[in-house]
Parts: structure tokens; sequence; C-alpha cells
């Protein structure tokens, strides 16, 4: 049963590494975002750092859903969504496994560059550390909600616009308590613990339930 | 699913399809109705039709893409629990095919994926070599024309062997020789009690195939398209 799903999860690996995959785009443009931030704001170091964790999770938010809906869009225009429904591996599996890979080649480079650009935003050592274990406990569910999104416009040409206005919205309470986590790391009222349980907790239920969703969406493309 | 790996294989031969007053609706209307069909093993159906009869919605209803609204396909022996979707190969307009890889990086990643109960196929390579494409395995497929991307496709049919082919238009853009070559993969393909559904207009080589004109089983119905 592994077998199918490892060989899915290195194929998807190898076509972002090839020429035109676009494997780096996420987190050049986390980057951009980031550095962008600072100049429409002004060098006023308190507040870029009071409102660092808000940059970097509104960034990361964006970029992850950049490439987002192309992750069924190449499968369905190719036929090999198709072929994935005629195997014996159940779709499921297939969603999770395909958002499996574009988080690691999405969020994780993106969670490694997050505490050097909270540096620029002149961020404190346990906020940085704050982002970065919140970035890990809440990019899963942003990708995953976001794959519901690229299910229901799989079938469409240029559904990449509509399949962010879809799911922006859902993201709120990902964003909610990605920032309060990542604040109360650097002092506050709220201890560390209780808004970043809350987003283990938001990204554990998009696991179990987003992969259901999106090969829902997809077996409905057709109908 | 460990206990059909130990299963003798006698049990998991599929021995016939049957297809009672099949009816498959596309955005609301139906595009295939009342068609019924019977086959044993080592036969060929050759669905026929004009543009537009439904030969592709009925081939994509039976892969599984599209539910049936009405009727039913029943399998006669065949793998335990598997569908009939899980137990066919198709081969429709697009190639499944990944223009970034190579055509063997293509073939063992299907291999991988679409194995089924019948047990191993053809290595990827032996696969390209059947189909005379041993030169170019290890070319990105964006590089290969029309004709051999479909031979890349038509591959996949031999490393992962699964008993039901459906197949929409499999000779496009294939030349002469490598058209008699994919018959004779069909005829040893249902010599070794295999089926073959085909949807096509230009002639496929198969020999005694039994056909089934959509044009004949479906009623117009006021309101529909020409």
């Amino acid at each position: 049963m592994s077998s199918p799903l490892a060989a899915l999860f290195g194929r998807e690996l190898r076509i972002a590494r090839s020429v035109g995959g676009g494997g780096a785009m996420g987190v050049v443009f986390f980057l951009i975002l980031v550095s962008l931030t600072p100049f429409a704001i002004g060098p006023d170091l308190n507040l870029l750092s009071r409102i660092g964790p808000a940059i970097l999770w509104i960034a990361a938010l964006l970029s992850t859903l950049l490439g987002l809906d192309r992750l069924f869009q190449a499968d369905a225009d190719d036929g090999s969504l198709d072929l994935f429904i005629m195997s014996s591996t159940p779709l499921e599996l297939v969603v999770l496994t395909k958002c499996a890979a574009h988080w690691t080649l999405t969020a994780l480079p993106l969670i490694a560059a997050a505490p050097l650009l909270g540096l620029t935003l002149g961020m404190e050592p346990a906020a940085l550390a704050g982002v970065a274990a919140s970035l890990l406990a809440g990019t899963p569910a942003l990708t995953l909600l976001g794959a519901i999104g690229a299910g229901l416009t799989a079938g469409l040409r240029r559904g990449g616009l509509l399949m962010a206005v879809l799911i922006l919205p859902l993201t709120t309470p990902i964003l909610i308590f990605g920032v309060a986590s990542a604040s109360a790391a650097s002092g506050g009222t709220v201890p560390f613990h209780t808004p970043f349980l809350i987003l283990c907790g938001l990204s554990l239920m998009a696991v179990a339930g987003a992969p259901f969703a999106a090969a829902a969406a997809l077996r409905a493309r057709e109908a | 699913m460990p206990q059909t790996e130990v299963r003798p294989p006698k049990t998991q031969i599929l021995q016939g399809i049957s297809a009672k007053a099949l009816r498959v609706d596309r955005g609301g209307r139906a595009i295939v109705r009342g068609v019924d069909f019977e086959m044993r093993a080592g036969e060929a159906l050759l669905v026929l039709g004009r543009n537009g009869a439904g030969k592709s919605t009925l081939l994509r209803a039976l892969a599984g893409f599209l539910s049936l609204r009405e009727g039913e396909v029943r399998l006669n022996g065949g793998a335990a629990e598997a569908t009939l979707a899980e137990q066919a190969h198709y081969v429709g307009h697009a190639d499944g095919l990944k223009a970034a890889l190579t055509a063997l990086d293509n073939l063992e990643f299907w291999a991988r994926m679409l194995k089924g109960a019948a047990g191993a196929g053809l290595s990827p390579e032996g696969a390209l070599e059947k189909v005379g494409l041993a030169r170019v395995g290890d070319f990105p497929v964006a590089y290969l024309s029309a004709g051999q991307k479909r031979r890349v496709a038509l591959a996949r049919l031999f490393v992962a062997p699964r008993p039901i082919w459906l197949l929409d238009e499999p000779a496009t853009a294939l030349d002469v020789g490598s058209q008699a070559k994919f018959a004779e993969a069909m005829a040893a393909h249902r010599a070794g009690g295999g089926f073959i559904l085909a949807a096509t207009h230009a002639p496929l080589g198969l020999v005694d195939a039994k056909e089934l004109r959509l044009d004949a089983v479906r009623p117009r119905e006021a309101g529909d398209a020409a």
C-alpha cells in the first residue's frame, strides 16, 4: 500500500525540481512580501517588531496559496487524475500525499526562512522561535484547506483566483491562532501553549477532514 | 489487503462483464441511455457511433469517472472487492504523462501506482521496447512527438497488467507500423483472456469484435443538441 504513495511523493518532488516546476516560487514570493512590508510601514523598529508575527503569517498564508491552485490542475489537464481514480489506492490518500509533497516543497523552506526574515523586522529571539513553531503547526492546515479549493476548481480554466476567494475566508481561525501563539511566545497575558494547542487541533482537523472533501470535489468534477 | 495476495490466482480470473440498461447523464442531460452488452473473456467490443453519440461518455462511466444514473454493470469472477475501474486500464485523449519527466520515469510511476492483483507485468524498459521506443526512454516526454507520447501511454497497458482495456481512440497519431504492433498486442491480450472495449472511428484490426452502435440504442429526445 505504501509503495504507490511513496512513488507519488517522489514524482511530485521530481516534477517540482524540474524546469518550470515552480518548486522555489513560494519561498521567493514569501521573501519578497516580507521584505517589502518595512518599506510600506517605515523604519519604526518597535512597530515592526510588534507586528512582525502578523506580517510573517500573512505572507506565509499568501505564499502557501500561491502555487496551490496547480495542485490538481496539472493532473486534471494531462489525464493523470483519471488514472489516480482508477488505481486501487483511495483517492483520499492520493490527495493527502500530494498535500504532503506540496507542504514539504512550499511550507518547509518558508518555515526555515521565517526566523531569518523575522530578524530583519527586529523581532526578539523568543518571538522568532514562536513564529517558526506556529508556522510549523499551522501551515499543514493552510495546505489542506487550499487542497479543497484546488479540488473544486480543478476542472476550471483560470480557477486560481476563484480558489483563493473560496479558501481565504476559511483560513481566518488559523490566522488568528497562528498570530496569537507567535505573539504569546514573546510575552503577553496568554500562555504560549493555549493558542498553540488550538492551532495544532485545527491542523489535525484539516488532516482528518480535508482529504475527503477534496477527493469528493475531484470525483464530482465531471458530473 | 493481504488476503487477496495469498488467494490462488484461479478465482481472480475475470470471466465476464454484463451491463444492463446503462444511463449516463452529463450536465443534467442523458448522453447514454438504454445500453446493454455482454462480454466474455477474450472478447472485444467496438463502441461505434457518430460524433457526440456518447462513446467517450460510456467508456468514462465504465472507468468510474462518471456515475451511472441508471442500470448496473456486473462482473463475473475477478478479484474480490475490486471494482471494474480497479481492474481496467483507460487510454483516452490525454496521455497521462508528465512532460518534465522521462518516458521511463513516467512508466515506472504508473507501474507502481496501478499495479493490480494480476501480478507483475513487463518492466518499464521491456514495455518501451515493445512499443518500439527503447531508445528514447531517458528523454523527457516533452521532446517526444504526439505519436511517441501515445505509444508511451499504450506501454502503460503492459507494465501493470489489468484484464479490461478501455480504449478511447487508441490509435490516434500512431503510424501504420505501430498500429499493426498494437493490433498484435490487443490480439495477445484477448488470447490471454482479456477484455477490450474500444471507441473508435478508425479500424483497429480487432478480429471478430462485437459491435455496439450507440446511435441505434439511444432514442432522440426533444431539446437534444444535434
